[in-house]
């Protein structure tokens, strides 16, 4: 009970601080915009486990973040030996195969206005379509490993990048492409100098969107066939076993994973395309 | 109109380039077959035979199409081997999900565009909640939802979908109701419109075109979320079942032909997203 009432204690003390920062006048300060988030965030956790231990939650059904926490720490290296095989190996592998074709397949599509009549719908609705689906066919060809794996991610992550590709390089106006022509530039340099630097803020776009796609397509390849380690493969076993504490510290590495695999993409977009508006803020 | 000739040009290439894999990939059975009748087939007979496996590895398209035909329109729908059975069950959990991922995501739109805090407390967690990859929580939730208790399968599956799809919808949705300028907004004070009104009269139409367009987006994620929340842990109905099965015991055709039902099944979704969005859009004249 005593847990109960200190959750709820604190999640009102944290909720009056939240709203004074969002009142206050320093608002708009850097600061202020990491706070907030950080505050919500740590009363999410407080507030778990307080109701956890208040209400007697089965541990099965709901671990409390403490003994996540614990079993992070215990069983580092056994994480340390799926985020490797999965995310490294798997997702990390075929996305950059994936995202390399992608760029290549743009550029040559770019140069013939039929081909980009007709690829640019038929990518975008495969962009559309559940491509996860093809995991168990690529198992079967790959076999167990984390091949599969990575091949599974080149074909989710091909067709988003592609298509912003394809679009981004669209972006340079007939203005400009008359400024390179009159400074007698080729096709390859205007193609450099020009048209790629203007094409990046979409390519990012693309990107970003595959940094998710490639994490999901490592996870459920997993599920058809893997080695006994990766982390599709230990989330379903410990799951079928009821060691949720172990599920929960692996989807924390996978949240982690995703969240700095984005993040890195976002901070290379900011470097590559310090000129575009929306970097500038 | 004009791109319809370049479309089907790509279709047809892609079906060629299906066939020759199909060509090349099957034909190691046929050799090794071959080589253990000890026959040496001519290069008509490879193909011929590479066109009609029962275990193809890669089955062509005509096949794949066969095989689709036969369990939809062949058995009765009731059928446990009628993909129109199982694609209506995959239906109705997107569905579900998608009802459900729309009214969290639009919920928050428009706190998060009214209310302050909740933009700089909840906008960066919505963001961060995308790169978790869903299907790492997916086990988790259908055993979950079995220990409390909950014998019907659909409610994982609407969670994990509705999980996918209610981000898209609520970026669109506040890019939306941010989308009228000072001036229109500095109108609606001018005609005394109270908060409600400024709502429902300006913010919420002006929000309506990039709310379909983010449904769309929605719509084909919710899609997926239900085939992933399928996929694992033994789920014997819905097409991401058909998935699981074909892949462990079935012959390997039905993992193509259900393939292609979620992709029909994908492509009907968003088809029914853009008419509504065509024919609001153009009953409140702004059509583009």
């Amino acid at each position: 009970m005593n847990w109960l009432i200190f959750g709820l204690l604190f999640w009102a003390a944290a909720f009056a601080l939240n709203l004074g920062l969002a009142r206050s006048r320093w608002r708009d300060t850097g600061w202020a915009r990491v706070a907030a988030p950080l505050v919500f965030g740590g009363t999410l956790l407080v507030l778990w486990e307080s109701l956890v231990r208040g209400l007697q939650i089965n541990p099965i059904i709901l671990p409390p973040p403490s003994a996540i926490a614990a079993r992070f720490s215990q069983a580092g290296d056994i994480l340390w030996l799926d985020f490797v095989q999965t995310a490294v190996k798997g997702a990390l592998s075929g996305y950059a195969i994936g995202a390399l074709a992608a760029f290549g397949v743009a550029i040559v599509v770019d140069r013939a206005v039929f081909l980009q009549r007709g690829l640019l719908p038929i990518g975008n609705f495969v962009a559309a379509l559940p491509i996860v689906g093809i995991a168990p066919i690529l198992v079967k060809w790959y076999g167990f490993g984390w091949q599969s794996k990575a091949a599974v991610v080149v074909v989710m992550v091909f067709f988003p990048i592609m298509v912003n590709t394809v679009q981004g390089l669209k972006e340079a106006d007939p203005m400009q492409r008359d400024l390179m022509r009159t400074y007698a530039a080729g096709y390859w340099k205007t193609l450099l100098k020009l048209r790629l630097p203007a094409a990046m803020p979409f390519v990012f776009n693309g990107l970003k969107v595959a940094t998710t796609l490639a994490l999901i397509g490592a996870i459920v390849a997993e599920y058809f066939g893997s080695p006994i380690y990766g982390m599709g493969f230990r989330i379903q076993s410990e799951a079928g076993r009821l060691s949720m504490d172990m599920v929960w510290a692996e989807i924390a590495v996978a949240a982690l994973a995703g969240s700095v695999f984005y993040g890195t993409v976002t901070l290379m977009e900011r470097i590559v395309t310090f000129w575009h508006p929306s970097q500038r803020g | 109109m004009k791109s319809i000739l370049p479309i089907l040009s790509v279709v047809a290439a892609i079906i060629a380039l299906w066939y020759a894999g199909a060509v090349w990939m099957n034909s190691s059975w046929t050799l090794e077959q071959a080589q253990r009748a000890g026959t040496k087939p001519s290069l008509a007979e490879i193909i011929a035979d590479t066109m009609h496996q029962e275990r193809a590895v890669l089955p062509p398209p005509h096949q794949v199409v066969a095989e689709l035909w036969d369990s939809t329109v062949n058995k009765r729908i009731s059928s446990k081997r009628s993909l129109v059975f199982h694609g209506w069950v995959t239906l109705h959990a997107t569905l579900w999900g998608f009802a459900l991922g729309a009214a969290v995501g639009m919920g928050l739109a428009v706190s998060i565009v009214y209310f302050r805090v909740m933009d700089m407390s909840v906008m960066p967690w919505a963001i961060i909640s995308q790169t978790v990859p869903i299907v790492a929580i997916a086990p988790m939730i259908i055993v979950v939802t079995n220990l409390i208790g909950i014998e019907d399968r659909l409610v994982p599956k609407a969670m994990i979908s509705a999980y996918l799809c209610f981000f898209p919808i609520l970026v669109g949705m506040v890019k939306g109701l941010r989308s009228p300028d000072a001036m229109q907004l500095d109108l609606m004070k001018t005609y005394n419109a109270s908060g409600a009104q400024g709502f429902f009269k300006l913010r919420l139409p002006a929000s309506l075109p990039y709310l379909f367009t983010s449904m769309k987006i929605g719509i084909a994620a919710a899609l997926v979320g239900t085939i992933v929340g399928e996929l694992p842990t033994g789920a014997l109905r819905g097409l991401g079942a058909r998935i699981l099965v074909g892949d462990q015991f079935g012959p390997p055709i039905r993992i193509w032909s259900a393939l292609m039902a979620a992709s029909i099944l994908a492509a009907a979704l968003v088809g029914v997203v853009g008419l509504i969005q065509r024919v609001t859009l153009k009953r409140m004249g702004m059509a583009r």
